[in-house]
């Protein structure tokens, strides 16, 4: 059995401007352990697809309209408010895009991590010892100054360690990574993506890396699920995909790739219109 | 820190005269001092009397400089007046003769035994009310309530006062519709009906505003942070949006704490109660400008405090605020 397995997933927004189809009956799995990549173009449903694993996203406007979401074999769309309180940042927990915004602004980083662990981790006698030792292992190099800090006060780069350390405090079974590196200096974006290789191993959680960067699909993900309007519309090994990529949008988003010491003038760019009379 | 506050203080002193120069200019605009003689002496009173009416006041003196021979530049109106005014010697009331100082006092306590229970009764249900609209947000309740503070709001002060006085005391003559008298616990039968009413009045608006201030952090993505770490919509209401919420509300609410003192204008007046508003009213009804200027001079400086100290507090408040 999988730890995630979603089967014929839709969701709907229903706006007054009219109904969007943004995850149109999807299938996917996550092994535990394993690094699964999502990829696709904003607007694409990559995000709503992570944020529903959890019924994170909205209803209203949003509408679940059929499906399963199996966690560890239950359905998430059939659970309790509890069952989703246990299940959110215990089980799979989240790592947002912005984590500048992402952070309570008003409270110490010290408050929002043992937040997390005083909701899933109620066996923990020394929170205190425990925070520290998951900054730490997020490799903060001064952790007392950071737990004591306001998010503010940290670099954007210590902002998402502190944001990777409140996901992890509850020993997550799945680590959902939202574009966990889009707002980051190039530099920091290598750092943060380290960070997430070597935790993988040190705790053997499974994540689901939502990203449109190829680079660090290669460097990261076992699989590559390829999103567009709403379907996966590829999914393999990571290798196979990057190299033999069947579906034309994979084949598309692919050659959008800038290369260096490229003599093209332009960067190519993808023809949606075409891609549309395809399928 | 305390260069910051020496600053603002400083920069009060320019405002404070700006606004005193205004007064003193539209006042004598609108009449000389001896019109201002005539109308409280009475239009019989002879020549001698209204100039020595002037004189005892100083108004007979030249109005901002002093160009006669002989004579210091600032011996005139305008500086004897900021004078007295910046060393607070309030001095005495054109009309009646009396201490302004002793009219404030006597008139403050009126005045904060309305406007202070209206203020704390009206913070507390403005906000409760406001999170529960929150808590059921975009649900038929919150529908609901949206009209009734829109409905409340459109209605004015006047109309909460006459029905209320009708109701409450005309018609059911549970408590008196008019009048004041202090002494003791026996006041409280002539504060009910003012309080519940400046409440009420006030409570449209502020529901909605506050309201307002939680649904726009609600949709902040540390509340999504929050969610996904299993916090109940509860506590994320209550706790990680409240937090936030309040830096704006309690600085709307202490840049509001000085107007306290000074009363309400309207209600003093329907319900003949002798605070500080119904002094400035009766003050510019008589054209007795020591207590206007008066008055004028204090509630400028009011308001410049409570400008401050909503400073002050957004940097109590907000760890990403410090004072430069």
């Amino acid at each position: 059995m999988s730890l995630l397995e979603v089967r014929n997933l839709r969701i709907q927004f229903v706006t007054e401007e009219g109904e969007t189809q943004a995850v149109d009956d999807i299938s996917f799995f996550v092994d535990s352990g394993e690094t699964v990549a999502l990829v696709g173009e904003s607007g694409s449903g990559k995000s709503v697809t992570a944020l529903s694993l959890s019924r994170l996203v909205p209803t209203p406007p949003a509408r679940y309209q059929g499906g399963q979401i199996l966690f560890e074999g239950k359905d998430v769309l059939q659970f309790s408010k509890r069952q989703l309180q246990d299940l959110r940042g215990g089980k799979i927990a989240y790592v947002f895009q912005e984590p500048s915004t992402s952070l309570n602004p008003v409270f110490r980083v010290r408050n929002q991590i043992a937040e997390a662990i005083h909701l899933h981790r109620r066996d923990v006698q020394d929170v205190r010892a425990e925070i520290l030792n998951i900054l730490d292992l997020v490799g903060i190099r001064d952790p007392i100054r950071a737990m004591e800090a306001y998010p503010h006060q940290l670099s954007g780069g210590m902002q998402q360690r502190v944001m990777i350390a409140m996901a992890l405090a509850c020993r997550p079974k799945l680590l959902v990574a939202d574009e966990p590196t889009t707002a980051l200096d190039v530099t920091i974006q290598a750092q943060i993506l380290n960070l997430l290789r070597e935790l993988r191993k040190k705790l053997g959680m499974a994540v689901l890396l939502i990203t449109h960067n190829f680079a660090i699909v290669s460097n990261l993900a076992d699989r590559v699920l390829v999103m567009y309007r709403g379907k996966i519309v590829e999914q393999g090994p990571t290798q196979e995909v990057l190299h033999h990529p069947k579906h034309p949008y994979t084949q598309a988003l692919l050659a959008c790739i800038p290369k260096i010491g490229s003599m093209e003038r332009r960067l190519t760019t993808i023809d949606h219109e075409a891609l549309a009379r395809m399928s | 820190m305390a260069s910051y506050l020496i600053r603002r203080i400083l920069y009060m002193v320019p405002i404070i005269f700006g606004v005193m120069v205004i007064t003193f200019v539209l006042f004598f605009v609108v009449q000389s001092p001896t019109a201002m003689a005539k109308r409280i002496l009475g239009p019989k009173a002879k020549p001698e009397a209204i100039q020595n009416w002037l004189h005892n006041r100083g108004y007979d003196k030249p109005r901002f400089i002093n160009t006669q021979p002989g004579a210091t530049w600032w011996d005139s109106q305008f500086v004897h007046q900021m004078k007295a005014l910046a060393t607070f010697d309030l001095g005495y009331s054109d009309a009646t003769g009396e201490s302004i100082a002793r009219m404030f006092r006597q008139g403050a306590i009126p005045s904060l035994l309305i406007t202070v229970p209206s203020f704390i009764f009206g913070f507390l249900i403005s906000l409760s009310a406001a999170l529960f609209f929150v808590f059921v947000r975009d649900s038929r309740t919150d529908l609901f309530g949206v009209i009734l503070c829109v409905a409340m709001m459109s209605i004015p002060i006047q109309v909460y006062v006459i029905f209320g006085q009708w109701l409450i005391a005309v018609k059911t003559s549970y408590l008196p519709a008019f009048g004041f008298y202090l002494s003791g616990a026996s006041t409280i039968k002539f504060l009910v009906l003012p309080v519940i009413l400046y409440t009420l009045a006030d409570l449209g608006g502020e529901v909605r505003l506050y309201r307002t201030i939680f649904l726009e952090e609600i949709h902040q993505e540390y509340v999504k942070t929050a969610q996904a770490k299993g916090v109940s919509p509860a506590r994320v209401l209550f706790v990680h949006v409240l937090k936030n919420g309040m830096i704006s509300i309690i600085t709307l609410v202490v840049a509001s704490l000085p107007f306290l003192i000074i009363g309400s204008l309207v209600l003093e007046n329907f319900f003949g109660i002798p605070g500080l508003g119904n002094l400035t009213v009766n003050a510019i009804r008589t054209s007795d400008f020591a207590v206007v200027r008066t008055t004028v001079y204090l509630g400028s400086l009011l308001y410049l405090v409570g400008l401050l100290l909503t400073d002050i507090c957004y940097a109590a408040v907000d760890p990403r605020i410090r004072f430069q």
